[in-house]
């Protein structure tokens, strides 16, 4: 296997290849490693400088990619502001252009409009990672999601992962369907049709409006976040009939493989689409998500800073 | 003075010409088509394997003045006009302020009257600031020069309102044109709304939001008489509504604009070019092929640009918040060459048609006849010459195009409006 990455950007699913998703993850079991370290601190890359552009509310995502780039001793910077500054004041590409004058070496960027880290890529002589775009992709979030599922279950290849929610928002979905198809797992995605994409065949994946027809089938429930707050008037008639039909609870746990582990990516909405006692229970590893996505954001970062061969030296 | 046009392709559907002859313009009118005609003095324009065509007109395109001068003036449209090919345009509402009373089209009237080097023809809106909720003053509009009424851009949402408009607009014998938008449907849709709109999760804006206004607003035209002209249309499914519409013998006339018949969503990708973001969205495949269809069946009577010139800045914006909109006036003829008549889908007889001809009796404007006494608005193209469509080549003030980079083949080179030149040689004459 190669030590590094074939893409110089990770905005899209689509930049990884089978290979590439393979190393990521290899890469941040050995940061899992030192993440449990009483002293967590690579020099790795000291003197590197990582800008977290952080242009729509994010706290665990932000403070995520924060740690990932201390451990790492690199110098990390966080911007927040509102996608709307771009409206108003400066745009999207003086602000890109602005940080790129201070020779920054990796941006890390959240925003509220899709293609906005295509922008940063086209206009910056730096690596971009996407920390989530508009409803299009989130990609670090669908890589510490197959670490998690890989050191949970012990494998990837052959999993059906039930992706339950809010899928046509959800740039969770938008990456996590394509990195499941890369690592030979079986995603079905399961909505309300209000909640579908208008073309989940070309996602790639199965679609079922039924969550307890699925169920027995499923290795991984995967609840994502009802976005009320996106939606175009309510897709649904309320948040209890949504709960009765498509939340997880302690008796769809029971009717699912014992094997079976539930996943959401945060922060959960108690009583809507995962219950108390399931988000407490054992089978719930939505902390081990939390606790990967440090050791893979760490292997992200590196992978792209740290594998450059001559040249960039800070 | 005198013009002798010498040995061109004349073509001309109206008058039955399609051959190479002669044409003696005096006086802005067209005096004498034959063989081996001569002037005592004059100039003559050796026109070789040139076609001469009646003047093109483009009847949606917006100028931008008043309101956004940085993006387009009423001066600078009309050279782009005369470049592309154009000897007439007509001007869309939808300025700041919008073009809703006498006074405001009478600026456009005067504006164009000292600066355009073709004609401007003003199109009035149908509702006050195209609010969707009261009459414009339709018939001052009429009385200072407007051509037609629209409210593009949005359209008119409820279908009484939209009644009560042709109802009204119908005593002054014009058209309505309509922008078809449910707007209920849309809501934040930027995209086609299916495979692109899914793989790069943008909102979308589905076929059946234009589909239900068609149907719409062609059960208003049978049901008040009103001349209806729909404007871009974008899907089969609306092509269908018209086909079957004309098939019982409503009165309605339809459009289609380059960026539809030669573009489809396939071509937004993971860069997410604003030049392709417009309203309507490129739609799939499928849909090109039928609007293409259409167009060679007689379903869609006319091609029309709906030129939307937007300033860098603003289509540098994210594609969620830049504006829709491409330019069109300089690329039309040549695309249409390239992809209709090169091929062997049109001949140049239809061109004339959908370009000249059908654009005029959508809007009532007086045709441009090629016999003699008839007013000299003339185009006169190179098929051969080789177009590369780069920022520096067009006239516009602005070059959000969506077929920058494009290489097509033929040309307008010279622009006669009312015999006077406004293209010559394939520069741009300025007054």
């Amino acid at each position: 296997m190669s030590n590094s990455l074939s893409t110089q950007h990770i905005i899209s699913m689509e930049d990884l290849s089978a290979e590439d998703i393979a190393l990521v993850l290899d890469t941040a079991e050995s940061f899992k490693e030192v993440n449990e370290r009483r002293i967590k601190k690579l020099p790795t890359l000291r003197g590197r400088t990582i800008i977290n552009l952080f242009l729509e509310p994010s706290t665990r995502t932000r403070t995520s990619f924060e740690i990932a780039a201390k451990r790492l001793s690199a110098d990390a910077v966080n911007m927040t502001g509102s996608a709307s500054a771009t409206v108003k004041g400066e745009s999207l590409r003086d602000t890109a252009q602005t940080l790129s004058a201070m020779a920054c070496d990796l941006i890390v960027v959240r925003h509220k409009y899709a293609g906005a880290p295509e922008v940063l890529a086209e206009c910056m002589d730096t690596h971009v990672i996407n920390g989530g775009d508009g409803m299009h992709e989130h990609p670090t979030q669908a890589l510490l999601d197959l670490f998690t599922m890989k050191q949970s279950l012990g494998h990837l290849e052959g999993l059906t992962v039930g992706i339950v929610g809010d899928i046509c928002h959800s740039r969770v979905a938008g990456s996590l369907v394509p990195a499941l198809r890369k690592v030979g797992a079986r995603p079905i995605i399961i909505a309300p049709p209000t909640l579908l994409p208008a073309r989940p065949d070309v996602l790639g994946a199965e679609v079922s409006t039924s969550l307890d027809d699925v169920l027995p089938e499923l290795d991984v429930a995967y609840m994502l976040r009802v976005q009320m707050e996106r939606a175009e008037g309510m897709p649904f008639p309320s948040v209890r009939e949504y709960a009765r039909l498509f939340g997880m609870n302690s008796a769809r746990l029971a009717a699912m493989k014992p094997s079976a582990l539930i996943m959401h990516p945060g922060p959960m909405n108690r009583g809507v689409e995962i219950s108390s006692a399931v988000a407490d229970s054992d089978r719930a590893i939505v902390l081990d998500q939390v606790n990967a996505g440090v050791a893979v954001r760490m292997a992200a970062m590196y992978l792209l800073l740290g594998g450059e061969s001559g040249g960039a030296a800070a | 003075m005198a013009l002798l046009l010498k040995g061109g392709r004349i073509v001309d559907p109206q008058t039955g010409l399609d051959a190479v002859l002669d044409m003696v313009i005096r006086d802005g009118c067209i005096v004498e088509i034959g063989e081996d005609l001569e002037i005592p003095k004059g100039t003559v324009i050796e026109c070789g394997e040139k076609i001469v065509v009646p003047g093109l007109v483009d009847i949606h395109t917006h100028l931008r003045e008043p309101g956004r001068e940085d993006k387009e003036t009423i001066q600078s449209g009309a050279r782009a006009a005369a470049h592309g090919g154009y000897t007439a345009v007509c001007a869309m509402p939808n300025t700041d302020p919008i073009s809703e009373t006498g006074s405001h089209i009478r600026f456009i009237v005067e504006r164009a009257a000292e600066r355009a080097i073709v004609r401007v023809h003003p199109i009035g809106a149908c509702t006050t600031g195209q609010s969707g909720s009261a009459l414009a003053e339709i018939g001052d509009m009429v009385l200072a020069g407007a051509v037609a009424i629209s409210d593009d851009g949005r359209g008119v949402q409820s279908a009484g309102m939209m009644r009560l408009v042709m109802d009204y607009a119908k005593q002054f014998g014009i058209t309505v044109i309509s922008h078809c938008e449910d707007e209920s449907l849309v809501s934040k849709g930027v995209v086609n709304e299916g495979v692109v709109s899914t793989r790069l999760g943008l909102a979308g804006w589905p076929s059946a939001a234009e589909e239900i206004a068609v149907a719409r607003d062609i059960a208003l035209a049978e049901l008040t008489g009103c001349r209806l002209h729909l404007a871009h249309l974008s899907t089969a499914g609306s092509v269908e509504l018209v086909r079957a519409a004309k098939a019982r013998g409503t009165a309605i006339t339809a459009e289609v604009t380059p960026h539809h018949l030669f573009l489809d969503e396939d071509a937004i990708t993971r860069t997410y070019d604003t030049n392709l973001k417009m309203n309507p969205p490129l739609r799939t495949a499928a849909d090109r092929d039928a609007l293409v269809a259409g167009l060679m069946d007689g379903t869609i009577d006319c091609i029309a640009t709906d030129h939307a010139p937007h300033a860098p800045h603003d289509k540098a914006l994210e594609f969620e918040l830049a504006p829709f909109g491409t330019t069109g006036l300089e690329t039309a003829l040549s695309l249409v060459i390239t992809h209709l008549i090169e091929p062997g889908h049109l001949d140049w007889s239809a061109l004339v048609c959908t370009m000249a001809v059908a654009p005029r009796e959508a809007i009532g404007l007086a045709p441009v006849r090629f016999e003699a006494g008839a007013v000299a608005d003339i185009t006169i193209i190179d098929p051969e010459a080789r177009v590369e469509v780069t920022r520096e080549f067009f006239e516009s003030k602005s070059s959000n195009s969506a077929f920058l980079g494009g290489k097509l083949l033929g040309k307008a080179t010279d622009v006669l409006v009312e015999g006077q030149f406004a293209l010559r040689n394939g520069k741009v004459v300025d007054r």
